[in-house]
């Protein structure tokens, strides 16, 4: 089971941790999403917080509700994890390692042959 | 939709010494509760008042829409396991048989299977079993019950902690099957944090929270980073607890803070972080006497 943190509210990071799924495909689009039930039970949570995860996800039309079956991923709904995401990228993983760069007197030249020498390649393949 | 319990400024005194002042509370149906606080803070004296087992000094409690005390109706609805309950010498096939006359919801199926979970030996009197297992006979009544209302009163005497996990994921199986109110007493905050949907902590007889559980986070921040800092970002806030180690501080104060601290703390290279409900319980005074100010 993934640890699940302090800091941010529990359904959130239920929430997110579907949203994952989606995003590496791992949830296609069409297919159900857990129940509520299924995923109180696996990260042993009560079910109503379980619910409002998933009730986040509904209100960004990432995932729909069909009557009477369960949640299904909606169409469209991986591109618009993404397209957010890489909106957030900046703010989430970008400003921390700039405000630690700063920190530790590295220039934006040396920082750029760090990401170059990482292995990391334009495209998005990872090492 | 009628509360499963209210109570209104509930008082009990005993001689000269106040176990509970002033306690309001409303338990909803269909929501697991956390009933938090410290030994003597005045859980067991709420939940004896609650059962009907004691009564109020002051104010007064419904249940199920009606007053508990001597209502057969009520209490039928109720299920109370306690720490440590005696139990009269029976086999523990016959405690189980008892239990499922008296509580009109009761699951024959849901029993055996709990039995079988705890490897209960059905045959053995109850005087012969460990303390582990009568709180475990204690725990597949509580459920097996399925009643309106459950109060678990520290049901884990001599539980070990691959049982109580037992207990819990049965629990959270069965009242997502078959919602209904639940209200957990319990010291082991920590085990039972992301099972609550709702949290009432008592300190010294009094409600010193009482919040849906996504809300309580934030109650208490701890602020930690250079210590001039953290002084400059908690100057005129009250401080439940401080600590230093050489040129750092952490000071532990009242949240959630908004956008325009929360910069501050940024700029100040500070790092916030939430209590746990656990560490809130210690400072469970404080948060009593923040909620007097208020």
């Amino acid at each position: 089971m993934p640890p699940l943190d302090q800091g941010t509210p529990l359904f959130v990071q239920i929430a997110e941790q579907v949203a994952d799924d989606i995003v590496d495909g791992v949830l296609a689009e069409g297919a159900r999403a857990p129940s509520t039930n299924e995923l109180a039970a696996f990260y042993r949570i009560n079910p109503a917080t379980a619910a409002k995860g998933i009730n986040m996800l509904v209100d960004d039309g990432v995932l729909e509700k069909r009557r009477g079956i369960g949640m299904f991923v909606a169409d469209g709904a991986q591109e618009q994890l993404r397209a957010r995401r890489r909106k957030e990228f900046a703010e989430q993983y970008l400003d921390p390692m700039l405000a630690e760069a700063g920190r530790l007197g590295i220039d934006t030249d040396t920082l750029v042959t760090l990401i170059r020498g990482s292995g990391w390649h334009n495209g998005g393949s990872t090492p | 939709m009628t509360p499963t319990i209210a109570a209104t400024a509930l008082g009990r005194r005993y001689r000269d010494q106040i176990a509970l002042d002033n306690v309001s509370l409303t338990v909803e149906p269909g929501t697991i509760t956390g009933l938090l606080g410290r030994n003597g803070a005045g859980k067991t004296t709420l939940l004896r008042i609650i059962t009907g087992l004691e009564f109020p000094t002051t104010g007064e409690v419904t249940v199920l829409g009606a007053a508990p005390a001597e209502n057969d109706a009520v209490l039928r609805r109720m299920a109370f396991v306690r720490e440590e309950q005696a139990y009269p010498d029976f086999r523990v096939g016959h405690a189980i048989r008892v239990a499922s006359w008296f509580y009109p919801n009761w699951s024959a199926e849901l029993a055996e299977q709990l039995l079988a979970d705890f490897e209960l030996p059905l045959g053995r009197r109850m005087r012969r079993l460990s303390r582990g297992m009568r709180s475990a006979v204690g725990i597949v009544i509580g459920l097996a019950a399925r009643a309106e209302l459950t109060l678990f009163d520290e049901p884990y005497a001599g539980l070990d902690s691959v049982a109580r996990q037992l207990f819990y994921d049965r629990l959270l199986a069965d009242f997502a099957e078959h919602p209904r109110a639940i209200v957990l007493s319990t010291h082991l905050i920590d085990e039972v944090a992301d099972l609550l949907e709702h949290v009432v902590m008592l300190d010294h007889g009094r409600v010193a929270l009482d919040a849906p559980a996504d809300e309580i986070r934030g109650t208490g921040m701890t602020v930690s980073g250079p210590a001039i800092a953290v002084e400059e970002f908690v100057a005129g806030r009250p401080v439940w607890h401080r600590q230093r180690i050489a040129s750092r501080a952490s000071a532990v104060v009242p949240g959630p803070f908004d956008a325009t601290a929360q910069a501050r703390a940024r700029a100040l290279h500070l790092s916030l972080e939430p209590l746990s409900l656990q560490q809130l319980l210690v400072h469970a005074s404080g948060i009593a006497e923040e909620k007097m100010s208020a």
